[in-house]
């Protein structure tokens, strides 16, 4: 599978909690696939998704589940350690890590090759880290749900990217519906 | 009342309540103070544009958040200030050392406090220096300010606001 497969997916799941996705192609695959005002969607600011989904799920209650890459991770690499020391139960980091950078022309990354994230993660104190395939990835995800304990969830699956448009949302609607969802 | 108390009093008075810090010198009585506080959740950043996530993070989720950080970050995150904080319209105070000014005792500082103003002219940025520890009285009215505009603000603090760098 690729990414928007699984996207495609697990959108039923995603559906009922907080999703900050991704910059690039996954925000614009799950904007496609199942838009809504649950979804924060990264327009800009490559790597931050992790950290955006963290501060959120310490601010309030609701499940938040942070859609990542592994080129992304790789990026902010620091959000590790800072997600494992700042343990919020309500949070999940959905890692897609297809190996390669996917946005920019499918680049291999590092976690493609001698790098597995799974493994930093649990280097940097993450507790719950599991490691899954694509096919798996809707039945994982549901159980770190029911778990309410934080997860790192590294699902891999082959690299690929289907044709679609950019957001043209303004960045200010997309935030002012976010967190009227958020509240409401 | 110390200096370091009275700003995270304004913090606190302004309901900032989820702050995010990567160390300086210059701050770090302020951070201990922030580290101390109930009322405020202190998580320490490992860099700069990944604090200002997290901040972007607690202000969808209601809180309002606030950054400490040397003044070097201004080099780390222009992308992060332009195309996050900025580009979605959300408030952030930036407490920052303003290293490399009068009594800076380490010359590469410099190299960066000559940009540093620049920088935050280019980014549109609100700015304030505080010089003399008088000038922090008009913290309560820059975070009110920060909140009312949804916009970062930068608060420079020189090593003269601070009382010089003791023995080095």
């Amino acid at each position: 599978m690729i990414r928007s497969e699984i996207l495609r997916e697990i959108a039923p799941i995603l559906h009922d909690h907080l999703v900050v996705c991704n910059i690039g192609l996954p925000s614009q695959e799950l904007h496609m696939i199942d838009d809504n005002a649950k979804n924060f969607y990264m327009l800009g600011t490559m790597g931050l998704s992790s950290s955006i989904g963290l501060g959120l799920a310490l601010a309030q209650d609701k499940t938040v589940i942070s859609i990542d890459g592994d080129g992304s991770v790789l990026t902010n690499l620091g959000t590790l350690p800072t997600i494992a020391n700042n343990v919020a139960d309500n949070y999940i980091l959905l890692i897609i890590d297809n190996g390669s950078y996917g946005s920019t022309g499918d680049q291999p990354t590092y976690a493609g090759k001698k790098t597995k994230l799974e493994n930093v993660a649990k280097a940097c104190g993450c507790e719950n880290v599991v490691v899954c395939q694509d096919v798996d990835t809707g039945k994982v995800l549901q159980e770190a749900i029911d778990s309410k304990q934080m997860t790192i969830i590294v699902t891999k699956c082959d690299s690929g990217n289907i044709k679609l448009p950019v957001i043209t949302m303004d960045p200010v609607v997309i935030r002012d519906r976010f967190m009227k969802a958020v509240a409401g | 009342m110390s200096i370091s108390r009275k700003i995270v009093d304004d913090f606190v008075a302004n309901d900032v309540s989820f702050i995010t810090t990567v160390p300086c010198k210059q701050l770090a009585g302020v951070i201990d103070e922030v580290e101390a506080r109930p009322e405020i959740f202190h998580i320490p950043s490992n860099k700069e544009d990944e604090g200002m996530g997290l901040c972007a993070g607690a202000f969808m989720g209601g809180k309002r958040p606030a950054i400490i950080m040397q003044n070097t970050a201004i080099g780390v995150t222009i992308n992060t200030l332009a195309t996050l904080t900025q580009y979605y319209r959300m408030p952030l105070p930036m407490l920052i050392s303003y290293r490399g000014e009068l009594r800076e005792p380490v010359a590469c500082q410099v190299e960066m406090a000559v940009h540093t103003k620049a920088l935050l002219a280019q980014m549109n940025i609100p700015t304030y220096h505080f010089h003399k520890e008088s000038d922090a009285d008009e913290l309560d009215a820059i975070l009110k300010y920060t909140f009312m505009c949804n916009k970062p603000v930068a608060i420079l603090t020189d090593a003269s606001f601070w009382g010089g760098y003791g023995d080095q």
